[in-house]
């Protein structure tokens, strides 16, 4: 079943398309990866479905109705949370803070404090965050900084999570050990979105690969496919 | 649990203090002179002014300089109003108007920010005085109006109820999800508002609530000057008196807003009456020294001092 999908998706940013009529759909319980070359237009068509920028023209569809032009606020309280390439974190606020506003504000009826708490809290535990829970943002290393921009997203109880390079940054074993959480989201059924230059990470996970190349869906496929397909190897390496 | 951090026997003992203070302050008219009360009462107005102003500026970190157009709105729905009905409700009529207008300056302004804002803000604040200055000469026909006055008794009571309501409505804020939300947005806004934040409601919603505490203040203290004018009325000072105060006093504590106006409006008192020909080259060179040499304002200081002045000195705070 499509939980979400986009169709003929544009933004132009003045006279350049960034992103050139992509469309894409995600079903219920997939991981879909989504890579590139740098410039491609990955992270817009992530502010696309976030609602932080609006598209050009083109649908985009949530559980099959249109989320088209909606703001973020909105968009997150239907159930799309989403993460940042650079990690956008409350600095000076304390870890447990930071993902009390996401579960206090990010779902669609209005959760009482103490159950926001209890849920931050838990969302916490699952990305491994427990003991850092008093210090403030700004104190955690990258790797903890991608865990907690997780944690944030999912404290909103998603079904869909849009991961932005969570792995850029991190050493063998700190990607070793986001593939293993992203697993585990995936476990709770939320459906995974990811863009990812870590090809171990998509290739190994993904159900299916989108690849896009200057703001154009390329190929899109089984990680096999994908990683046998001319175009994408060319982009990739070189002609 | 309950609450957002907000602990520690710091914040009771604050509470336990602000009610002696009320106490104090509730029945000091009926032993002291005029004189003091009258700079009491203005100590009130800076308390209104500057922790109203901190309501919205301090956890969005918008520097917001329009506090002149909303207590100066304030004066002149006294201005207008003052001679027919209660003061009451004079007051929440300007308290109200003036919400009125930062609703309207917030729709406008609020999707400006950092150095764009302040600028808007500031030069709103002007645009409004101009444009009285403008009206009162071309249409009403008089730069000037005479105001109903008012016992001073009555002004400093007033002032008081004001400046208590203004501080609980600021702690309200402060311990709710609505200042956790707040405080987010100024943060950093494009996460707040990926959290499920409306962020646009949210700033709109509280540069209103912080405008009505000045609208009423300046209701309120039309009553002591017997003249208005719009240059009186939409002093530019106004503006950035509450923004100096904060600072001075330290901009992330409660305590810290009520600390820096209380302090601030009495040095301005004593050096505008001790050395009446120096007193702005003065005031400014004691605020310079405070931002440079004390960055988190009084309340750091006086943390500082808390935490043991000795090993203070070898803490990498």
């Amino acid at each position: 079943m499509r939980i979400l999908d986009g169709e003929g998706v544009r933004k132009n940013f003045g006279g350049l398309a960034a992103v050139a009529g992509v469309d894409f759909c995600i079903n219920q319980g997939e991981i879909v990866g989504l890579i590139g070359p740098n410039g491609a237009g990955k992270t817009t068509i992530f502010n696309l479905i976030s609602g932080a920028l609006n598209p050009s023209s083109g649908q985009i569809r949530f559980n099959g109705e249109s989320i088209t032009g909606l703001k973020p606020y909105q968009i997150c309280k239907r159930g799309v949370a989403r993460t940042f390439q650079s990690a956008k974190l409350f600095a000076d606020m304390t870890v447990i803070n930071n993902v009390l506003v996401w579960s206090l504000f990010g779902k669609s009826a209005r959760t009482p404090v103490a159950d926001a708490e209890m849920e931050a809290r838990e969302a916490l535990a699952f990305v491994g965050l427990s003991e850092k829970e008093e210090l403030p943002a700004k104190d955690l290393g990258i790797a903890a900084q991608k865990r907690l921009e997780i944690a944030r997203a999912l404290a909103t109880k998603p079904q869909v999570i849009l991961l932005d390079e969570v792995m850029a940054g991190l050493n063998p074993t700190e990607v070793t050990q986001a593939i293993e959480l992203i697993k585990q989201i995936w476990n709770k059924g939320i459906s995974v979105f990811m863009i990812e230059h870590v090809m171990k990470a998509v290739m190994g996970m993904a159900d299916r690969v989108i690849v896009l190349h200057h703001g154009e869906k390329l190929a899109e496929g089984t990680p096999e496919a994908i990683a046998k397909n001319r175009k994408v190897v060319e982009v990739y390496l070189g002609e | 649990m309950h609450s957002f951090r907000v602990t520690s026997n710091k914040k009771a003992l604050f509470l336990a203090l602000l009610i002696v203070i009320l106490i104090f302050a509730a029945t000091m008219p009926l032993y002291i002179q005029p004189y003091i009360i009258i700079s009491l009462t203005s100590i009130f107005m800076y308390i209104v002014l500057t922790v109203s102003w901190a309501i919205f500026s301090a956890p969005t970190r918008y520097i917001s300089l329009a506090s002149a157009s909303f207590f100066g709105t304030g004066i002149y729905v006294w201005a207008i109003l003052g001679s027919a009905l209660p003061l009451p409700i004079v007051v929440g009529i300007g308290g109200l108007v003036s919400s009125l207008l930062a609703l309207l300056t917030g729709l406008l302004t609020l999707r400006l920010r950092g150095l764009y804002f302040i600028i808007f803000t500031f030069g709103f604040s002007e645009f409004v005085r101009h444009s009285s200055q403008w009206w009162e000469i071309n249409i009403s026909g008089t730069e000037g109006r005479w105001v109903v006055g008012v016992d001073h008794t009555i002004i400093y009571y007033a002032m008081l109820i004001l400046a208590f309501l203004t501080l609980i409505t600021a702690y309200a804020i402060r311990r709710s999800r609505f200042g956790l939300a707040l405080q987010s947005i100024g943060q950093f806004e494009e996460a707040a508002a990926h959290a499920g934040i409306n962020v646009t409601a949210m700033k709109i919603m509280t540069f209103a609530i912080s405008a009505f505490f000045m609208g009423a203040a300046g209701a309120i203290m039309a009553t002591r000057w017997s003249y208005i004018d719009p240059s009186i009325a939409f002093s530019p000072l106004i503006s950035f008196m509450p923004v100096l105060m904060a600072i001075f006093g330290g901009i992330g504590q409660l305590y810290g807003h009520i600390l820096g106006a209380g302090v601030l409006t009495i040095l301005a008192e004593v050096l505008l009456t001790e050395f009446p020909y120096y007193y702005m080259l003065l005031f400014g060179l004691i605020l310079l020294a405070v931002i440079l040499f004390l960055p988190h304002g009084l309340v750091g200081l006086m943390e500082k001092w808390w935490k043991g002045g000795l090993a203070g000195k070898h803490a990498n705070t």
